[in-house]
């Protein structure tokens, strides 16, 4: 990390800072985990530039730590973002962002037909990766496989 | 008693090997006797949230057999369900009133959300397009019959392998007794990728093909589906390629002396009159083994047998 970089990512004293997110889907992160309801200092940047994706985002969250759980679902959109943490100015934990195992509610399936497009039942799907690597989700109910670009988010 | 008691069959992948052997011995059990009176007492509730008279009129007589009652609704509009109540609402009223749910309904994936609701155990009878797991046990119960094992068959499958549910369940069952697969269908139909892997993942062989003459004389089965025109985008395609997957009594000379012709039914014109009076034609009695699936699938549930 550049001496500048690190000047940005400590901007914040205490709280977590989710960088490397494709700038296309900086909005779907902030969705993701609720920040559009959150009281804590949320600073949101986007398009800047960036080595590895053109143009990328970042979020910092003052002030808020989240568990394992709730920021896996963040790799759905954005599987090579990066979570800092960061108490008293100092960088505690930087890691990837890895896939969750399962993902409850926050997705819609694709299938119109799927028995959670037409009742009240909450979606459910369970993640995997293809032979190729790319990610799939599987939906509990109608068994339909779903890819990352055909994810909607509820 | 089995492992099978109290639990909801929903989708064949919900069943072990073991599983799926013990209904199968059941059901032969019942192919030998089929009238025993072990369901006196009984309420099995028959919900079809859309007409299927064949499947329907199935479980009914495998009650009836059986000595059980039977409640229920044929179709949606003699229920409340077209009064705007919910599925969760019907399932949990229901249950109150019997012992075990056979349910069909059009939305996928409706299946597995009543096994979550119910109290009582859920048979599914076809949730949409997703799962129909009877017709697969009565597939798996007619080629042990005719082949004398499940193990190591040659299973040619023939039609719209892309859209098919049955074809796509029995490759996911013979996966687990080690049968070598031959699908065969036009190019737009093929069998999907999702279910190749299942084969590969298995340690076992598919072959695929367009052309129906060439697994003629390998296949221990020859398993027969509609195409429909509906699934073609161009209709033109669909006139090209309707007539190859006709299967009429001439081509069968070559074929195996023990191979036999399966079909889910109804048929429309896939495979011709002529082979109905083959002893190879299969498909009628396979309709028949249904019944006695279903007798084991209830008998086994309600710890019966
Ligand atoms: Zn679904």
């Amino acid at each position: 990390m550049n001496r500048r970089t690190e000047l940005k990512v400590s901007a914040i004293r205490n709280g977590t800072v989710i960088d490397h997110i494709p700038a296309e889907v900086v909005y779907h992160v902030f969705g993701i985990l609720n920040l559009d309801q959150t009281a804590n200092q949320v600073y949101l940047g986007t398009n800047l530039d960036s080595k590895k994706l053109g143009k990328k985002g970042i979020i910092k969250i003052s002030g808020k730590y989240f568990k394992d759980k709730e920021i896996s679902k963040v790799a759905l959109v954005a599987p090579n973002a990066t979570l800092i943490e960061i108490k008293d100015y100092e960088v505690t934990k930087k890691e990837n962002i890895h896939l969750p195992e399962s993902v409850s509610t926050i997705v819609k399936c694709i299938n119109p037909k799927c028995v959670t497009n037409n009742q009240n039942v909450p979606t459910s799907f369970t993640v995997t990766k293809d032979h190729k690597g790319n990610m799939k989700l599987f939906c509990k109910y109608c068994e339909k496989a779903m890819s990352q670009a055909n994810l909607e988010f509820l | 008693m089995s492992k099978l008691k109290g639990r909801s069959l929903v989708s064949i992948t919900d069943y072990s090997k073991d599983d799926i052997l013990k209904i199968l011995d059941i059901a032969e059990e019942f192919e030998q006797n089929q009238r025993q009176d072990i369901l006196r007492g009984h309420v099995i509730a028959s919900l079809f949230f859309e007409p299927s008279t064949r499947t329907r009129l199935s479980f009914e007589s495998a009650v009836q057999y059986l000595g059980g009652s039977i409640i229920g609704f044929a179709s949606p509009d003699v229920s409340s369900v077209t009064k705007g109540e919910s599925l969760k609402d019907t399932i949990l009223t229901v249950s109150n009133y019997s012992d075990l749910i056979v349910m069909r309904n059009p939305l996928d994936g409706s299946a597995r959300y009543a096994s979550e609701v119910s109290p009582v155990p859920i048979l599914n009878a076809g949730d949409g397009a997703n799962q129909h797991p009877t017709q697969c046990l009565l597939d798996l119960y007619s080629i042990r019959k005719t082949q004398g094992s499940l193990d190591n068959i040659h299973i040619a499958m023939i039609g719209d392998l892309k859209y098919g549910r049955t074809v796509h369940s029995l490759v996911q069952a013979l996966s687990l007794f080690g049968a070598t697969f031959h699908f065969v269908s036009p190019d737009s139909l093929k069998m999907p990728s999702s279910v190749k892997t299942v084969v590969k993942n298995a340690g076992l062989e598919y072959h695929q093909y367009t052309d129906l003459t060439e697994v003629i004389p390998i296949a221990d089965i020859l398993y027969m589906t509609r195409i429909q025109g509906e699934r073609f985008p161009d209709p033109l395609e669909y006139e090209k390629v309707k007539n190859a997957y006709i299967l009429s009594n001439d081509m069968l000379d070559d074929s195996k002396e023990t191979m036999k012709v399966l079909h889910p039914l109804p048929r429309v014109n896939e495979i011709t009159e002529d082979v109905d009076d083959n002893p190879k034609a299969y498909y009628f009695q396979q309709a028949k083994n249904g019944i006695y699936i279903r007798q084991a699938l209830i008998a086994a549930i309600l710890g019966l047998k």
